[in-house]
């Protein structure tokens, strides 16, 4: 470096934070002792306006070209002293933070001798490192102003809806023949009851026919390349034997056709047909043939559907169709599935006995549009119960299983109950619970008045193995430890609330995109609390049971702030690549590929140079975790600030003996 | 114009570089019929008062070949230094402190004791150890003192280049006596042998390095076309100067580290275990747990002497701390 370094040391108060233990005019004298060090200063609140413009004023007038500054975690202030290096037109790279208020002065609050030592060793390390600094040039690329939801549930809706409203472009994307996800098959919410589908459908409604949205429904994503701000999309449109844009929904290939198979919408508890809406709502109300069970695919016979249509839109000829697009935001919602308890946990006989039911088989069951037409029908002899069992925490807060909540249990179960008494007044429910977590708001009204009905009983304990005796009749034995006794049931319908985990679909997405998962599986949020709707990948967002169980208001209200996060980038239009990017000397880059499979950004590309191959990065993927610095074998690749020459004699400094 | 005059000096070596000078073939009589031999015990019968009554500074080139690991080898060193113009690390060990180098696990009364009384071929029942001097007759023989710590050439004396390898590359020593024979040496400092790892002259064909077991080498027989890495086997190739062509992974032996770190590496052995770190069971997305990963670790027979071959006294470590 041609420059001589001249640095420059302020050393923070922090008010009473630093001062009162560290003693700052020591560190200061000490300071102004260290190699190529300019001036040394104190101040009470360096983060103050004031203490920014000293650092300017000397960098203008005694020409300083690298700054230490020594106070808090750079997690609080380094942007702050990063501008104010800029306003003073050095590069905003060449500072480095000593930290002596959380390593220094919180923790060694009783020997503020040892932590004046130490304060001065951290202020020669940040200046020994200071001196090495080069400056930093960041990227900025432009960002495609369109954005991508991947999945046509109520987050995803909700998120579109919001994305479009901003005047954005979006796409739509939902794996199933329409959008509306498991909320479309409830029969009514909680608290209110209000009926699900009276409330989702004008919203499916409205995104269909959104200028700014683009429905692909039918459609899965294939493949997910590039990085935030320009990400393509390749997306697979099944074909649906249909011509969408002959097909007016008249509904007359669905009445003609002759074969019917167990309904997928229905979780198989009815029949469709083989071209069938997936319910009479479906958002856009076009039909899908199901190759699989079609005759005419199978044997070359029947075509009624293609001989009744009066649109003519039937064609069998129809072929998967691959959609390439180009977005720079992405918003996973991807929701959920219900945990496997007919595998899982066979000693409830889900699956074994067709009078045990799973909670969203219920909703199908109460539902108008159901397999029953609303009448609440067991499915072993469609009758109705008189004494159902509802059992909470199946699967869910479970070591065995999963150890999670699946936050809305509790009440879809008393929900559930609501809807037994409700159609069957002469029925008689028992609820079977762990703890009642109604913290929702109107939850605990809504379970003081179902718990108050004369017909439902509340009974705190998991049951015990379900058993079924020779004539078809269930019973099971739970100890009820609000009165410490073993009550035996013998219901005749029992309901599971199962355990809830993300949608199977997410695991491939989260592999494609990097995109990191917790240990159950759902996708991990940048930081729980301050950053709930960002993910480890830039410019790909949650909404929703992708990342965790959720009713359905704190789905809808994250679905909303994922889009805010995605509008805000595309209103900003570019993005920046972060400063400590991984760099590669690729004149001592040998191509040995130790680095490309370990970066978890893909940011790494082995290309061909001069007969061999060398590391390329791809700076605007890059998040500079260092990963592959470490990694590097000869020492080619090196992170931007945090370079071995930069580091090694702040080692020094503080790895020698006193 | 006169002969550029030339010394070769031993310290602690096996004289294979030596040997490798003799590979140069007939190029190695053009050599000697351009320059003036001063001093060279093993190619003739040179005495040290030959090297010692030349004036100082008057040696264009000299190849100091081994490591510094007694007081003689520091004093020869010293002397070449005052003798010489330019000298030259020659050989890994003069570079690194090399196989001897590996001496530094231990200490020079532990090496004694192994070398003159412990080993099952020795008999040494009285435990007699030698001693710098000994008086017999009148006369005195003198030893030199063996040092508790190995160091390299340029730990003892200030060295202008360095020519890597066990033994160098037969290309570098052409190369580097052509440079003093036409007078064109290259910037002090350099270091003769490529600026890039061991891996760009490597032929083999690399897919993706996931290691999920270690191999020692008799446990398998390698592909030979596929890198010896990615297949478990540890090759210390990426972590190392090429220069070579490579020999010994052409030959499906993996690379042992003899040419030293990159330009760039501050410590050779340190860089390829945190690339190994990086690199094993890459395919467990959550990481591998502690049951999986200790008998994984455990395969690496012999890390030091894996890993620091041949530059344990030119590593960040240097040597191992002797327990009191």
């Amino acid at each position: 470096m041609a420059e001589e370094p001249k640095v420059g040391v302020y050393v923070c108060h922090c008010g009473v934070n630093i001062a009162s233990v560290v003693n700052v005019k020591a560190v200061v004298e000490h300071a102004s002792t260290l190699p190529n060090v300019v001036v040394a200063k104190d101040y009470p609140f360096m983060c103050s306006d004031p203490g920014q413009n000293m650092i300017i004023e000397d960098i203008k007038t005694k020409g300083l070209n690298r700054v230490v500054v020594a106070s808090c975690s750079p997690r609080m202030h380094e942007p702050t002293f990063r501008k104010a290096l800029e306003r003073a037109g050095l590069n905003p790279y060449l500072l480095e933070m000593a930290n002596i208020r959380e390593h220094c002065s919180w923790v060694h609050e009783k020997q503020p001798q040892e932590a004046t030592e130490k304060a001065k060793d951290l202020v020669e390390a940040a200046v020994a490192k200071a001196r090495m600094l080069k400056p930093i040039e960041t990227v900025r690329m432009p960002a495609v102003k369109r954005a991508l939801v991947i999945g046509g549930g109520v987050a995803g809706i909700r998120a579109a809806l919001d994305i479009a409203n901003s005047g954005f472009e979006v796409y739509l994307v939902e794996k199933r023949p329409s959008i509306g996800g498991n909320m479309a098959r409830l029969d009514k919410t909680f608290p209110t009851l209000d009926c699900s589908q009276c409330i989702l459908t004008p919203m499916m409604v409205e995104a269909a026919q959104h200028p700014n949205i683009k429905l692909l429904t039918y459609s899965e994503v294939q493949s997910i390349d590039g990085s935030v701000g320009n990400f393509t999309v390749k997306i697979l449109k099944k074909p649906r034997y249909v011509n969408e844009d002959l097909c007016t929904g008249c509904g007359i290939c669905e009445q003609k056709c002759p074969y019917t198979v167990p309904s997928e919408f229905n979780l198989g508890l009815g029949k469709r047909k083989v071209i069938y809406f997936e319910f009479p709502q479906a958002v856009p109300l076009k039909p899908v043939l199901d190759r699989d069970n079609c005759v005419y695919f199978k044997k070359g016979t029947c075509r009624a559907c293609e001989k009744f249509c009066p649109a003519k839109a039937i064609d069998y000829t129809q072929q998967p169709k691959e959609i390439t697009i180009n977005v720079g935001a992405i918003i996973l919602a991807t929701g959920y599935g219900l945990y496997d308890v007919k595998t899982k946990m066979p000693e409830y006989r889900y699956g074994l006995s067709k009078n045990v039911i799973t909670g969203l088989e219920l909703e199908r069951l109460t539902s108008a549009t159901g397999p029953t037409k609303g009448a609440i029908l067991r499915p072993g002899d469609k009758k109705e119960p008189k004494n159902v069992a509802i059992i909470l925490c199946v699967g869910s807060r479970d070591e065995k299983h999963l150890d999670y909540c699946c936050r809305f249990g509790c009440v879809a179960g008393i929900k559930h109950a609501y809807y037994i008494v409700s159609h069957i007044p002469d029925a008689k429910v028992t609820i079977c619970y762990t703890d009642i977590r109604a913290f929702g708001k109107g939850y605990e009204d809504f379970y003081a008045r179902i718990r108050a009905l004369d017909n439902v009983q509340f009974i705190r304990g998991r049951p015990m193995e379900i058993f079924e005796d020779s004539n078809g009749s269930l019973y099971f034995d739970v100890f009820d430890q609000n009165t410490n006794r073993l009550i035996r049931l013998n219901p005749d319908l029992v309901v599971l609330e199962t355990g809830v985990v993300p949608d199977p679909s997410f695991e491939q997405i989260a592999t494609v995109l990097k995109c990191s998962r917790g240990p159950d599986g759902f996708a991990l949020e940048l930081h729980p609390k301050l950053r709930p709707t960002e993910t480890s990948v830039d410019g790909v967002f949650i909404a929703g049971v992708v990342q965790g169980p959720k009713d359905i208001p704190d789905t809808v209200a994250q679905a909303g702030a994922a889009a805010a996060s995605a509008i805000a980038l595309l209103a900003r239009g570019e993005v920046e690549s972060v400063p400590n990017v991984a760099s590669v000397n690729q004149d001592l880059c040998s191509g040995c590929g130790v680095c490309e499979p370990i970066c978890p950004y893909t940011a790494i590309v082995l290309e061909a140079r001069n007969g061999g191959r060398v590391a390329k990065v791809e700076a605007t993927k890059c998040k500079g975790c260092g990963a592959c610095a470490a990694a590097c074998p000869s020492g080619a690749m090196t992170q931007l600030g945090f370079e071995d020459k930069q580091l090694i004699p702040q080692i020094e400094v503080l790895a020698r003996g006193r | 114009m006169a002969k550029p005059k030339v010394a070769i000096v031993l310290g602690s070596t096996c004289a294979g570089c030596d040997y490798s000078l003799l590979d140069l073939g007939p190029t190695l009589l053009d050599v000697l019929a351009n320059v003036e031999i001063v001093y060279w015990p093993t190619g003739a019968d040179f005495k040290l008062s030959d090297l010692e009554s030349v004036p100082d500074g008057s040696v264009d080139l000299t190849l100091y070949e081994g490591a510094i690991t007694n007081s003689d080898n520091e004093e020869l060193a010293k002397l070449v230094r005052r003798k010489s113009k330019a000298v030259v690390a020659y050989g890994s060990c003069a570079c690194f402190g090399g196989i001897p180098g590996l001496a530094n696990v231990s200490t020079a009364d532990d090496i004694m004791k192994t070398a003159y009384v412990e080993t099952w071929s020795t008999d040494n029942k009285a435990g007699m150890l030698p001693q710098p001097l000994s008086k017999a007759d009148g006369k005195h023989l003198e030893l030199p003192v063996t040092y508790d710590t190995i160091r390299a050439l340029d730990q003892v004396i200030p060295v202008d280049y360095y020519m890597p390898g066990c033994p160098p590359p037969l290309s570098y020593i052409e190369q580097a006596l052509v440079a003093a024979l036409s007078g064109k040496l290259p910037p002090r400092g350099h270091v003769f042998a490529s600026e890039r790892s061991l891996c760009d002259e490597c032929k083999r064909t690399k897919e993706k390095k996931n290691l999920t077991a270690i191999k020692r080498f008799h446990e398998i027989i390698p592909d030979s076309q596929r890198c010896l890495l990615e297949q478990g086997i540890l090759c210390m190739g990426p972590a190392t100067r090429g220069g070579c062509k490579a020999p010994c992974v052409d030959n499906n032996i993996p690379c042992r580290g003899c040419m030293g770190p990159t330009p760039e590496a501050l410590d050779q052995g340190a860089k390829m275990l945190s690339a190994l770190a990086s690199i094993i069971a890459l395919d467990q997305e959550t990481g591998v747990s502690e049951d999986r990963l200790i008998p994984l670790i455990q395969q690496v027979k012999d890390p030091l002497g894996t890993f620091y071959r041949f530059g344990l006294p030119k590593s960040m470590f240097r040597r191992v701390i002797p327990r009191r």
